[in-house]
């Protein structure tokens, strides 16, 4: 049955159903014929994740109320909502940028501003609905083993949903403000990123200052943090308080929490579709102008134009720059150790080696994404009188420099430490950077570059392709800077997924 | 007008791709150097598929294409030096200026680099693209951006110009301006081949149009040739007065009605 047309439940109706379509084209990668099988995909990771739930936070499922706990269950939660925040963030963006429907329902005689009021609850629940089969696994393991108490955590992450979506509303308002329209759109991405990439670059860290401890997450238990934290009493408890079952904590989290989401729908709505506007005139505006170049170029071969192309495209362009540079902020936690390494003298070092190698395959494949997938004028190129797997070649040039660009310095510094280190992260990084060229080289399939952020879904099995042999040949490198021969059973391990990726991508049913 | 003698820019025998089903279905095609064809047919008629055959875009399942007498199924780079294709959704870089573009289209083409300053500064210049040949495509009209597509186009010189669609989504005054582009370089001895929708622009600039439906080509020739085939079915009052547009219907009609 069909609400009266025009009301906030209408609204909701059709965002609903939008939505719906949205997620299972995404699920389903546009094929509804898979649903059956992404279905039972999802039951058998679900159940797989139980499993690992319940090994890492099976023991604390009859955890007491004491300041230990509620400390550990805090920074949880706080890592995670930074997560949540940044997720609201982009969606409260893409909802201001997006022109989609915006025309259709400016220019109708409806009160828009239900329709926006429905849409940034509809991002609320969305933050949500994406965080609790994350947690479910855990939560559920803490119910089974710990008691009907563990409910509570449920509650906490609804209540997380609302307020993040409240707070990156207004964090997005408030940078329209500060930055305008035009700029927004970058800020306000970088700023999600940064939150983001805050959870695990918070929980690297945690594990750093916990090197050489047996527990992972040592500082959390560490006497001064202890002695610094506030009395389990205290107001700044009550949502860890609400996970672990207290129902009072757990009322008032949630009561604050839709307040604040209620509080920035009635805010914002009224004047978002001025947002919209704004943002759309700034899309209008006039480009940017460069300055003219002394003389013309075409002096060197069609490969270097082509790598020269790249090169200027990515740098012209801050967003896709940022996403991609982003993951270099994955580096922060080995700068770190790095720098405990200079400062100790310690072992770390060994640990530095894998997670660069990992964030080398990471930044070569969203790379080779842009450079293989992304390309903007593809008739243009390929009409170009060039041989076939030239003008690849000369972009995965530009991939690799690229790669070496970033990873000079940082090897440089560990060689200064280690060059024993430095020459295996070396090897590591090529490898890995090529591998993840490669993963891209194989599924590569026509796409525009404003489309970076849906590489990951427009298929799935190179996204993992690529996660798995990142880590298989960071996994390598860690085990050939103690023991080369031992080596040779990850990288084995790595090619073997290449080959697996090579066997199930289109171009290997080309050949 | 282009006599027979003249030698063949372009020479397709036998083509066919499939996808689904026959796009383009034992296609034979000739198009002289220096001639203006235009190909026109109902949609899906298997226009923009050959094209993109021609540009070297597809691969044909079966055919022989050859461009300047070279053979562009057996050297595909040889035969694409010498020639350009533009789409009708220009595909240029958001983050380049239009010099910018020509720079990196003329280093593509190996153009050397003063001949193609030179050509380039002139492009621009022609196609009022100067007062903003350095600043980035990103907020460039659609008219605007055929342009600078059609200046790349022209930039390496192309002896043989594709166009698919070319006038889709132009105002007025940049559809005019393309088309006496494309006019000029087919008086300079250039060939263009270009598919449109427009029957108007095919009967005013084209010194030959062809008719495709349902992958075949099913008539060729100047206006009258075409109105004198159509006029096998209509009476004499209106094949005289016959305009492309009821030429190109009753054409059309015939080959719909044995389907």
């Amino acid at each position: 049955m069909s609400a009266a047309s025009g009301t906030a439940v209408w609204f909701a109706q059709h965002e609903w159903r939008l939505a719906w379509r949205d997620w299972l084209s995404m699920i389903t990668a546009g094929r509804r014929e898979r649903l059956r099988k992404v279905v039972v995909g999802i039951a058998a990771f679900f159940t797989f994740m139980h499993v690992v739930a319940s090994w890492m936070v099976g023991r604390y499922a009859d955890a007491a109320i004491d300041k230990q706990t509620l400390i550990a269950v805090t920074a949880t939660a706080l890592l995670s909502w930074l997560l949540m925040i940044s997720q609201a963030m982009e969606s409260i963006t893409r909802a201001f940028y997006a022109r989609s429907d915006l025309d259709l329902i400016l220019a109708s005689p409806v009160a828009s501003d239900r329709l926006f009021g429905v849409r940034i609850a509809t991002v609320a629940l969305a933050t949500t609905m994406m965080a609790l089969p994350l947690a479910a696994p855990f939560v559920d393991v803490l119910i089974v083993l710990g008691g009907w108490r563990w409910l509570g955590a449920y509650g906490l992450i609804v209540a997380m949903g609302a307020a993040a979506s409240a707070l990156a509303v207004a964090l997005t308002v408030a940078l329209f403000r500060v930055f305008g329209a035009k700029r927004t759109r970058f800020v306000a991405q970088v700023v999600a990123a940064v939150i983001g990439a805050a959870f695990v670059i918070g929980l690297q860290v945690a594990a750093i200052l916990s090197y050489g401890t047996i527990s992972r997450v040592a500082v959390l238990q560490s006497d001064t943090l202890l002695a610094l934290a506030p009395d389990v009493g205290s107001v700044l408890w009550w949502p860890a308080r609400a996970a672990l079952g207290d129902g009072w904590a757990l009322a008032c989290v949630l009561a604050t929490s839709m307040v604040m989401l209620v509080a920035a729908i009635a805010f914002v709505a009224p004047r978002f579709g001025d947002y919209a506007i704004a943002a759309a005139s700034a899309g209008n505006s006039s480009s940017a102008v460069v300055r003219r170049p002394t003389a013309f170029r075409s002096k060197g071969s069609p490969r270097s134009t082509l790598r020269r192309k790249e090169w200027v495209l990515l740098r012209r362009d801050p967003w896709l720059m940022s996403q991609t540079l982003m993951q270099m902020l994955y580096l922060v936690p080995p700068a770190l150790m790095l720098w405990r390494s200079f400062e100790h003298g310690s072992g770390a070092l060994q640990l530095l080696v894998p997670v660069l190698v990992m964030a080398a395959g990471q930044l070569a494949g969203g790379l080779a994404w842009l450079a293989i997938s992304g390309e903007d004028a593809p008739d243009l190129v390929a009409t170009a009188p060039l041989p076939a797997g030239f003008v690849l070649r000369a972009k995965i040039e530009a991939v690799l420099g690229a790669v070496a660009v970033v990873f000079a310095p940082l090897l440089a510094a560990l060689a200064i430490a280690s060059p024993w280190h430095a020459l295996i992260a070396g090897g590591g990084i090529a490898i890995a950077a090529v591998a993840a060229t490669a993963v891209q080289f194989w599924f590569r399939s026509q796409a525009r570059r404003s489309q970076f952020r849906r590489r990951q879904v427009s298929s799935r099995f190179a996204t993992f392709a690529e996660a798995f042999s990142s880590i298989g040949w960071a996994a390598t490198a860690a085990v050939a800077a103690l023991s080369f021969w031992l080596a040779l059973i990850p990288a084995v391990l790595s090619l073997l997924v290449l080959l697996g990726a090579w066997l199930m991508s289109p171009r290997s049913r080309d050949a | 007008m282009q006599h027979a003698t003249t030698p063949l820019a372009l020479e397709i025998h036998g083509l066919i791709k499939r996808f689904d089903r026959p796009a383009v279905d034992g296609l034979d095609l000739c198009v002289r150097t220096g001639e203006f064809y235009a190909l026109v047919g109902p949609n899906g008629a298997g226009k923009t598929t050959t094209l993109r055959m021609i540009a070297a875009l597809l691969r044909p399942d079966a055919g022989t294409i050859r461009i300047g007498g070279i053979d562009a199924l057996a050297d595909p780079v040889a035969a694409k030096r010498i020639v350009a294709w533009i789409s009708d959704e220009p595909m240029i870089y958001d983050k380049l200026t239009p010099r910018e573009y020509l720079e990196f289209v003329a280093g593509l083409w190996s153009v050397e680099a003063s001949l193609a300053a030179a050509c380039a500064n002139e492009l621009l210049d022609w196609l009022g693209l100067e007062p903003h040949a350095d600043e980035r495509c990103e907020g460039f009209s659609k008219g605007m951006r055929q342009k600078v597509a059609l200046a790349g186009a022209l930039v390496h010189d192309p002896r043989v110009i594709i166009l698919d669609e070319p006038l889709t989504g132009l105002d007025a005054g940049s559809a005019r301006q393309v088309k006496t582009v494309l006019r000029e370089r087919a008086q300079a001895g250039g060939t263009v081949v270009m598919t449109t929708h427009i029957l108007e622009v095919a009967e005013r600039m084209a010194d030959r149009i062809g008719i495709i439906a349902r992958g075949r080509l099913i008539a060729e020739g100047t206006l009258d040739e075409l109105r004198a085939q159509a006029g096998t079915q209509a009476n004499a009052q209106t094949r005289d007065a016959a305009s492309l547009e009821d030429t190109f219907l009753a054409l059309v009609a015939e080959p719909a009605q044995a389907a």
